[in-house]
């Protein structure tokens, strides 16, 4: 699966599009998190547990995304957005959406 | 009692918090330098004459950076009285190169880094005890040319 944010892909032709793709999560940590990352807070500095969670989350809403995709027999998703909302405190909330299209 | 944790607190911040910045600034220019050779634009083409390009694949870094305490009771104030809050803008700018940076080095042997497009979220707001922090994500297309320059 190719997967790019740009419009088109360099070095390949898109043949058909086949629609927008999406994928979305919402996410938290355990509390023991939470209060590391107020702990942390008094310090400054990097929250590692929060960004473990951002990158997971991404990761979830990316494989969402590209099941999607599959379903709908496409095998690139390009121009990709990410886009974050806040539904709850100590969540991270990501949507990925993208074109499906077939390349060759 | 209140006053002398608040002092301890003020004063853990702002030894432990000026501390970790110096080191973490340290480190981002270091990086920097070390991946100048893989440009970054945020334009949706390639830049520049390059060879034809072999593959091309989405890449992300993100990261989460939160201010100190003595930082924040810093903002506070200026909030009241108005004006730059530089305190702020250091956290801003650090955790957007570092996230910058956390894209580079998922992809070392690209060529050139496309379409850079950068996303700020909120995962902890909202909270009771609001937490001074910023959640970046920077996302792009990195490109893989052949190796013979054209």
């Amino acid at each position: 699966m190719f997967i790019t944010n740009t419009e088109e892909i360099h070095g390949k032709n898109i043949t058909i599009c086949k629609g927008v793709v999406s994928g979305s999560t919402v996410r938290a940590k355990h509390a023991g998190r939470d209060i590391m990352a107020s702990i942390k807070n008094i310090f400054g500095g990097e929250l590692a547990g929060y960004t473990e969670l951002l990158s997971e989350s991404r990761d979830e809403a990316m494989s969402r995304m590209k099941q999607q995709a599959k379903q709908m027999g496409a095998n690139a998703i390009v121009n990709v957005r990410f886009s974050t909302s806040s539904v709850a405190a100590g969540a991270a909330e990501i949507y990925v959406y993208g074109t499906a299209v077939v390349v060759e | 009692m209140e006053f002398i944790i608040f002092i301890c607190l003020l004063t853990t911040g702002y030894f432990f918090g000026s501390w970790a910045e110096k080191k973490h600034y340290k480190s981002i220019v270091e990086r920097e330098q070390l991946y100048l050779y893989l440009p970054t634009t945020s334009s949706k083409k390639p830049l520049g004459k390059l060879a034809p390009v072999k593959e091309s694949k989405l890449v992300t870094g993100s990261v989460v950076v939160s201010v100190d305490y003595f930082k924040r009771v810093l903002a506070g104030l200026r909030s009241f009285f108005g004006g730059n809050i530089a305190s702020y803008e250091t956290l801003v700018d650090r955790a957007r190169r570092e996230a910058i940076l956390r894209m580079k080095e998922s992809c070392p042997s690209a060529t050139q880094l496309i379409n850079l497009r950068i996303e700020t979220s909120s995962i902890a707001k909202g909270a009771k005890q609001q937490i001074g922090s910023v959640e970046v994500l920077a996302y792009g297309t990195a490109i893989y040319c052949h190796k013979t320059k054209g």
